[in-house]
């Protein structure tokens, strides 16, 4: 099928800056609808000054067009639903690790507290550095177990 | 009533406010995040210049999306909107305009700090305000937009009202600063919550709440703040420079335009 063949497409696109995670498994891909009039992509942006998203637009378009049957490619990036960072899929919170960035933090509801594990040894044993990190999406903490510094994916829900 | 893109297209004198009120949110975003981008190198520490930079890249983020809904609506190309209209078209409120401090980027930025904290804070928490009243607006693409844009901010005013309450706390030369900052900033402060000569307009068609509501509201979330630092905010704020959302401004917006559009008017055709 057309479908299956342009989401393995998709499945080829990385974070530019995280390369070990695709943008389906960052939960970015809202919508895909294939017509007789071509193909047509809706993505979520992580946050909305990321200024990766043209280079994100422009390597969907790359990989969709090597799908033969695949034509009249458009890529538009929406803000309804808001991504959120319970959209990164459980393989994707494993890609983030291997990249040496801890997935989004869980949320602990009853003490409104989020919590991270370090990516390079597991440890709860952690410290926030800076809410802001080198990108819009990533903020810096430190583990006071193997005491190494990391990033982490920042938390963001519709609660906030 | 709800308005759709469509719906908003069809009825004059309710996209003829959209566009309004559109304009006076990017523009508010788009100064903003230019001052804070010339604070890049000159923040207090290495870890505040990570943290500003990316407020400001946040907020630049959200005037590129008001920009962009003011194009769908018909009102131009996005990123003309955001180089090329003059000091005189412009609606953002004079506050965000105000240079950083004395001296230029380039030579001798003698910027102020306690000033960046104030400005910053009392304009984050007024967003945030306006962004709750906008979750609800008639307007559907902007109450979604809202949403959005309402998660994002609630680290800008975590991170500023940090700075706020550590330097109010401190005593001495950061307490006496940051006092002179208040100042200045209430000296202005009213112009952020001034929907300018078609306020009525846009709280008729319920696009947002008033000007009074906005402003009760920000008092209200304020005082337990300046309650906790022991200080007394007086009862009305001004608008000593002008009603930027009338299209009056200060020299400052000038000269903040001639530099930031530079590069773009050189070869406004150029694919960046």
């Amino acid at each position: 099928m057309l479908k299956d063949k342009v989401l393995e497409a998709l499945q080829t696109v990385k974070d530019p800056e995280i390369d070990s995670i695709s943008i389906i498994e960052l939960g970015m891909l809202e919508e895909l609808d294939i017509t007789p009039e071509g193909v047509s992509i809706k993505l979520l942006p992580t946050f909305m000054g990321c200024p990766a998203l043209e280079i994100i637009r422009k390597n969907v378009i790359t990989a969709v067009s090597q799908v033969e049957e695949a034509e009249n490619i458009t890529v538009q990036f929406i803000f309804h639903p808001p991504w959120t960072s319970d959209r990164v899929t459980k393989i994707g919170r494993e890609r983030l690790k291997e990249f040496g960035i801890a997935p989004p933090p869980r949320h602990i509801a009853e003490t409104g507290e989020w919590e991270a594990d370090c990516p390079y040894c597991g440890s709860t044993y952690t410290t926030l550095e800076n809410l802001f990190g080198p990108t819009a999406c990533r903020s810096i903490l430190y583990c006071k177990s193997c005491k190494n510094p990391f990033e982490a994916m920042k938390p963001v829900s519709t609660l906030m | 009533m709800t308005h759709t893109l469509v719906d908003a297209l069809k009825d004059e004198c309710y996209h003829n406010s959209a566009i309004e009120l559109l304009f006076q949110l990017a523009d508010d975003d788009f100064i903003l995040s230019y001052r804070g981008s010339e604070w890049l190198g000159l923040a207090p520490h290495i870890e505040e210049d990570v943290a500003f930079s990316s407020i400001s890249q946040d907020t630049m983020g959200h005037a590129a999306m008001f920009y962009q809904l003011l194009q769908d609506l018909g009102a131009g190309d996005a990123d003309e909107l955001a180089h090329v209209r003059s000091a005189g078209e412009r609606k953002n409120a004079v506050l965000l305009e105000k240079v950083n401090g004395l001296g230029t980027y380039l030579a001798e930025p003698h910027y102020d700090w306690a000033f960046a904290v104030v400005r910053n804070y009392f304009y984050a928490q007024a967003k945030k305000i306006k962004i709750e009243s906008l979750k609800n607006s008639s307007y559907q693409p902007l109450a979604e937009a809202a949403v959005k844009v309402s998660m994002e901010l609630y680290y800008h005013l975590l991170h500023w009202k940090t700075w706020f309450t550590q330097l109010m706390d401190a005593g001495g030369e950061a307490r006496t600063r940051m006092e002179s900052a208040i100042k200045i900033v209430l000296d202005d402060l009213d112009g952020l919550f001034s929907l300018g000569n078609s306020g009525p307009e846009l709280t008729k068609h319920s696009l947002i709440d008033s000007e009074d509501t906005l402003r009760a509201a920000w008092v209200n979330r304020m005082s337990p703040v300046f309650e906790s630092v022991n200080f007394n905010i007086p009862e009305k704020f001004g608008m000593k420079n002008g009603n930027g959302r009338n299209g009056e401004h200060t020299v400052d917006l000038k000269s903040a335009l001639d530099i930031l559009g530079e590069v773009y008017n050189l070869d406004p055709a150029a694919s960046w």
